[in-house]
C-alpha cells in the first residue's frame, strides 16, 4: 500500500489490487478517504505498478475488500497521524484535540487541510527508508513522503463518512464518455499492432510455413505472430498468414456427449476434503470404476450407511459443463523492449508481480528487468487471457526493439484458447431416517483442476504461447487452489447444514488435453448447485416444505436470517418457485436466492429475489450490482452456456455457437442487503454464483414437476431428463 | 481518400475504404469509444449510428459509410454534454466494467430518436443486439426508461 500526499492535497494511494469491473477501486477509495479524514475528491487511486506498488498477489476470490481494506485502513490511519501530529503541533495542543474529516483538520475555531500541512510533514519526514509503506519510492516528484513515526492514535472512533455510503463509481464517468480508458485503447508513441495465428486445434503443431513476403512475421516453434502498423492492416496480414501456414492436427478431444465418463476415467488425484485429513498426503488413484466412480477407501462408510435399519439412501449425479469466460472485448496487452534489455508490459493482469514472474521465466529475464503496468480492459471473471496476451506481445515486440506492439486476441481465440471454468460431476449420496433427517451424507466430486494461473503447479509460467515455442514449457493440468486459499473443485463441498457424519472428497483429473482455471466462484457453482438441488429432493421426498427443510437443519443464525428475508420478499410458498443458498467459502457471503421461472418452449427466469449478508457494507449499490451482476451471469451459466467441442477442436468460437443470455432473457433482480456493521467485510462478486444455479433447478422441478442435474437447463436437457 | 460526417464533422479518411469502418473511427480518428468486441457483428461494442441506424462498425466497410452521416458515442450530445442516456446511466450506476455500454447507449438514443416514450418491451427489444457479460442489463434498461421521463 502506499500513501503519498501531493502539495495541493492531492492524496495518491496504490493498492495492489485492480478494477476489473467489480468496482473495488471505488470502495478501496472510500476506505481510504475515511482512514485519512480526506475527502473522497481529494483521494485519487493509482493502478497497479510493479515496483511502484505493493505486491497483493492477484486480484480473486472475493477477497480485496476483506484482505486489502484492512491493509490500506491502517496504512492511512498512519498517515493521518502524521497530519495530525503536525497541526497539534502548530497549534500547541494534543494531537487527541485534532479532528479531521473531508479533509479539514479541526481544533476549536482553529482548522487546516492536508494541502497546508504537506510542506511542513515532508519536511518532519526522516530518512525516507523509514517511510516504507507510506510514500511510493520511485520517480514521482513534488510528493510529500510522511514519517512513520507518528503514532496512529485517536480520532478514530469518528463515525464514517464515505464506508457505508452508494459512492458512484469511480470510473463510470469515463467509460460512459467513451474515453480512452481500456488497454485496447492505447496508442504509444510508435506503436505497432500485433495479431497471433493460434493453432486450429490443442493438439496442432505448424508444420510448414509457405513463403510470405511482404509479412512481418515472429515464428517460435507453433507460436505465430504478424506485425503492421495499422490494426486494418494486422488484420489483413493475419489473413494471409493463416493460408500460408500448414497444421499436423489430432483428435485429442474427450467426447463432450459424455463428460461424467471423460471426468471420471482418471488418473486421479485423490483428495480428502471432509473430515479434513490429518496430514495432507495426495495420492495418485488408480483408474477408477467409470460407471460408479467410487475408490475403495469410502466402501467401509457407504457400507455402514447401507446397513442401518429403518432408513433409505437417496442417490443423485450432478454435472456441468465447461464453461467460458466469454467477456464482451478479447484479450489485449502491449509491450515494448527498451535499449537497456529491459521489458514494459501494459495488461489487464489480476496480478501484475505473478505476470511479470512468469514473464521473466519465459523470456529469461530478471523480474527486475520487467515492470508491468495495470490498464483496465473489459469484466474480468477469473483466469482468462489477460496474462497470456502479454506474454504474445512481449514475443512480438522482441522482434522490433524500441517499438511498442499492442497484441488483441480475436473473438474467436478468446472463446477457444483461453481457459475454461471446469466441467464437474458429482455423485451425491444420503442416508435418510424415517422422518426425512440426514445421519449421513456422501460427497464425491470428478473435476479437472482449477487453477493455471502463471507460477501455478510450482512455479510453472502458465502462459499460453510458452507450450508453443520451439522449447516448449511443459504444462501440467491445472491444479487445484489449497484450502485456506478457498480450494478449487471443493470450494463450498462441505455441506452447511448439521448433518451427523460428512464425507466428501474430491478426484483431480491428471490427464486432460483441455486448459481450465479459475472461472468465478471455481467449485462453488457446481457444488452449491449439486448440494442445494440434493436438499429440495430430500425435502420432497420427506413431503417437506424446502424452506422449512433446509431451517430444521441449519444452526447458522445469519444463515437462517438470509433464508428466511429472501423467502418472505419472494412470497414463497407460491408454486414455479425454487430456493438455492450458501455461505460462499465456508467463511464470506450468506447469499439465499428464490427464483421464479416459467417453462413452456425454453426455460425461463422470470425473477430472481436475493438476500445476502456480506458483514459490514463499504458501498451498498456497489454490493448490490456485484450480485445483481454475479446472478445474472450465473443464470447465463445455467440456462445456457456449455464449450463445445469435436475429438479434434473447440467448436464455439462465436456468440452465436457460445449464447448467453440477452436483454430479452434476463431476470429482473431484486437484492436485499442483510446488514451487520458489526461484522468484518467480505466479498459480494461471488456469492450468488452456486445460489441462483440451485434456486433456478428448483424452481424448474417446481414448476414442471421435472428434476433436471445435468446443466445448462435447456429444453433439450429438459426433454432429455424427461425420457 | 473517403469523404463522410464524423459526429457532425466532415472529414475524410485514407484507412483502405475495404476495412472496417471501426478501423477508421478508432485507428485514424482516434475516437476510442466504439469498441471492438467480436468482429463479425455479433455483439454491439461497436455499435454507431450511420445515417441514423444503428450499424455494427467491426463489419460495416469504410466504403459503406462513404458519403454518411456517423454518430459515436463521443458524438450523441453536442460539444461536452452528456445525452440524456448518458446522464442515466451514470444516475443509474448502469455499468461495471463499462466495454459494453458505448454500443448500448447508441442503440438506446437510436430508440428514443424514433420512440421518446418507449415501453419497457420497446427497451428491451432495442438493447437485445447488445451483449453485456458483467450482468448489468436490467440497470440499462432502467437508466434507458429514466432518460425517457
Amino acid at each position: 500500500m502506499s500513501v503519498s500526499v501531493e502539495p495541493d492535497g492531492v492524496i495518491s494511494v496504490r493498492a495492489g489490487k485492480v478494477e476489473l469491473g467489480q468496482g473495488v477501486i471505488t470502495a478501496l477509495a472510500q476506505i481510504a478517504a475515511d482512514a485519512l479524514g480526506a475527502d473522497l475528491a481529494q483521494v485519487r487511486m493509482l493502478p497497479a505498478h510493479t515496483g511502484e506498488g505493493p505486491d497483493e498477489g492477484i486480484t480473486a476470490g472475493s477477497m480485496s475488500i476483506a484482505r486489502s481494506g484492512p491493509a490500506l485502513r491502517e496504512t492511512c490511519a498512519r498517515v493521518r497521524a502524521a497530519f495530525v501530529a503536525e497541526a497539534a503541533r502548530r497549534w500547541d495542543v494534543s494531537p487527541a484535540e485534532v479532528t479531521v474529516r473531508r479533509g479539514e483538520f479541526r481544533c476549536g475555531d482553529q482548522t487546516t487541510t492536508y494541502a497546508d500541512l504537506a510542506r511542513a510533514v515532508l519536511t518532519a519526514a526522516p530518512d525516507p527508508e523509514t517511510q516504507a509503506g507510506l510514500a511510493a519510492p520511485g520517480p514521482a516528484t513534488g510528493q510529500t513522503g510522511v514519517p512513520t513515526a507518528a503514532p496512529a492514535t485517536g480520532q478514530t472512533a469518528e463515525s464514517p463518512v464515505f464506508v457505508g455510503v452508494s459512492v458512484p463509481r469511480l470510473d463510470l464517468p469515463d467509460k460512459v464518455a467513451g474515453r480512452p480508458r481500456f488497454v485496447h485503447d492505447l496508442r504509444l508513441p510508435g506503436q505497432l499492432y500485433g495479431r497471433i495465428l493460434r493453432p486450429p486445434s490443442p493438439a496442432a503443431r505448424l508444420t510448414d510455413l509457405a513463403p510470405h513476403e511482404g509479412l512481418h512475421v515472429v515464428r517460435d516453434g507453433s507460436f505465430l505472430g504478424v506485425l503492421a502498423k495499422t490494426e486494418p492492416e494486422a488484420d489483413q496480414a493475419l489473413a494471409r498468414l493463416r493460408r500460408a501456414a500448414a497444421w499436423e492436427e489430432h483428435d485429442t478431444l474427450p467426447d463432450e456427449h459424455d463428460l461424467h465418463g471423460y471426468l471420471r476415467k482418471g488418473p486421479h488425484e485423490a483428495l480428502r476434503v471432509h473430515p479434513a485429513p490429518d496430514a495432507p498426503t495426495p495420492q495418485t488413484e488408480g483408474r477408477t470404476d467409470p460407471t460408479t466412480g467410487h475408490a475403495a477407501a469410502h466402501e467401509t462408510a457407504r457400507e455402514t450407511a447401507r446397513g442401518a435399519a429403518g432408513r433409505t439412501i437417496h442417490r443423485a449425479t450432478y454435472s456441468r459443463p465447461f464453461i467460458a469466460h466469454a467477456s464482451i472485448a478479447p484479450s489485449c496487452a502491449a509491450a515494448r523492449w527498451n535499449a537497456d534489455g529491459s521489458l514494459d508490459v501494459w495488461s489487464h493482469t489480476q496480478g501484475v508481480y505473478p505476470l511479470r514472474a512468469a514473464l521473466a521465466r519465459v523470456l529469461g529475464l530478471a523480474a527486475d528487468r520487467i515492470e508491468v503496468r495495470h490498464v483496465e480492459g473489459a469484466g474480468c471473471y477469473g483466469h482468462n487471457a489477460a496474462d497470456d496476451v502479454a506474454l504474445d506481445a512481449a514475443l512480438l515486440a522482441r522482434a522490433v526493439p524500441g517499438r511498442p506492439v499492442q497484441v488483441r486476441w480475436s473473438r474467436h481465440d478468446e472463446l477457444t484458447w483461453a481457459p475454461f471454468g471446469s466441467a464437474m460431476s458429482v455423485d451425491v449420496a444420503a442416508e435418510v431416517e424415517a422422518a426425512g433427517g440426514v445421519a449421513a451424507w456422501t460427497y464425491d466430486i470428478w473435476s479437472q483442476g482449477h487453477t493455471s494461473r502463471p507460477g501455478y503447479a510450482g512455479g510453472v509460467p502458465g502462459l499460453l504461447a510458452a507450450a508453443h515455442l520451439e522449447q516448449p514449457w511443459e504444462h501440467p493440468p491445472a491444479a487445484d487452489p489449497a484450502p485456506a486459499a478457498g480450494s478449487g473443485m471443493a470450494r463450498n463441498a462441505v455441506p452447511i447444514y448439521d448433518f451427523p457424519r460428512v464425507e466428501v472428497t474430491g478426484h483431480r483429473l491428471l490427464e486432460t488435453p483441455i486448459r481450465s482455471s479459475a472461472l468465478r466462484s471455481l467449485g462453488a457453482f457446481m457444488n452449491v448447485f449439486a448440494i442445494e438441488s440434493f436438499m429440495d429432493e430430500l425435502a420432497l421426498a420427506a413431503g417437506r416444505d424446502p424452506l422449512a427443510y433446509r431451517l430444521d437443519r441449519l444452526s447458522d443464525p445469519r444463515g437462517r436470517e438470509v433464508l428466511r428475508r429472501a423467502a418472505d420478499a419472494a412470497g414463497w410458498g407460491r408454486p414455479g418457485l425454487g430456493l438455492g443458498f450458501a455461505r460462499y467459502k465456508g467463511n464470506g457471503a450468506y447469499c439465499a436466492v428464490v427464483a421464479e421461472v416459467e417453462a413452456e418452449h425454453d426455460v425461463r427466469v422470470r425473477r430472481l429475489t436475493i438476500a445476502v449478508d456480506v458483514g459490514r457494507v463499504v458501498n451498498p449499490d456497489g454490493v448490490r450490482n456485484q450480485i445483481e451482476g454475479g446472478a445474472t451471469q450465473a443464470a447465463s451459466w445455467t440456462l445456457k452456456e456449455r464449450v463445445r467441442f469435436d475429438r479434434r477442436r473447440i467448436t464455439s468460437g462465436d456468440w452465436e455457437s457460445y449464447p448467453i443470455l440477452r436483454f430479452s432473457e434476463t431476470p429482473e433482480v431484486a437484492v436485499e442487503l442483510v446488514e451487520h456493521p458489526g461484522t468484518p467485510s467480505v466479498g459480494a462478486g461471488e456469492a450468488a454464483q452456486g445460489p441462483v444455479a440451485a434456486a433456478i433447478a428448483n424452481a424448474l422441478a417446481s414448476a414442471i414437476g421435472i428434476r433436471v442435474r445435468d446443466l445448462p437447463l435447456t429444453r433439450d436437457a429438459v426433454m432429455k431428463a424427461i425420457e | 481518400m473517403t469523404r463522410l460526417t464524423v459526429n457532425g464533422t466532415p472529414v475524410e479518411v485514407t484507412t483502405d475504404p475495404q476495412a472496417p469502418l471501426l478501423d477508421a473511427l478508432r485507428g485514424e480518428l482516434g475516437l476510442a469509444g466504439t469498441r471492438f468486441g467480436c468482429g463479425e457483428g455479433m455483439c454491439g461494442a461497436c455499435f454507431v449510428l450511420l445515417d441514423g441506424r444503428v450499424a455494427a462498425a467491426c463489419d460495416t466497410p469504410l466504403s459503406a459509410a462513404a458519403g454518411g452521416a456517423v454518430v459515436t458515442v463521443e458524438g450523441l450530445a453536442p460539444g461536452d454534454e452528456a445525452h440524456p442516456v448518458q446522464r442515466a446511466i451514470l444516475a443509474e450506476q448502469a455499468g461495471q466494467c463499462g466495454y459494453c455500454l458505448s454500443g448500448m447507449m447508441v442503440s438506446a438514443a437510436a430508440l428514443l430518436a424514433d420512440e421518446p416514450r418507449p415501453s419497457e418491451e420497446a427497451v428491451v427489444a432495442a438493447l437485445d443486439r447488445n451483449l453485456c457479460r458483467c450482468g448489468v442489463h436490467r440497470r440499462i434498461v432502467r437508466a434507458v426508461l429514466r432518460a425517457a421521463e
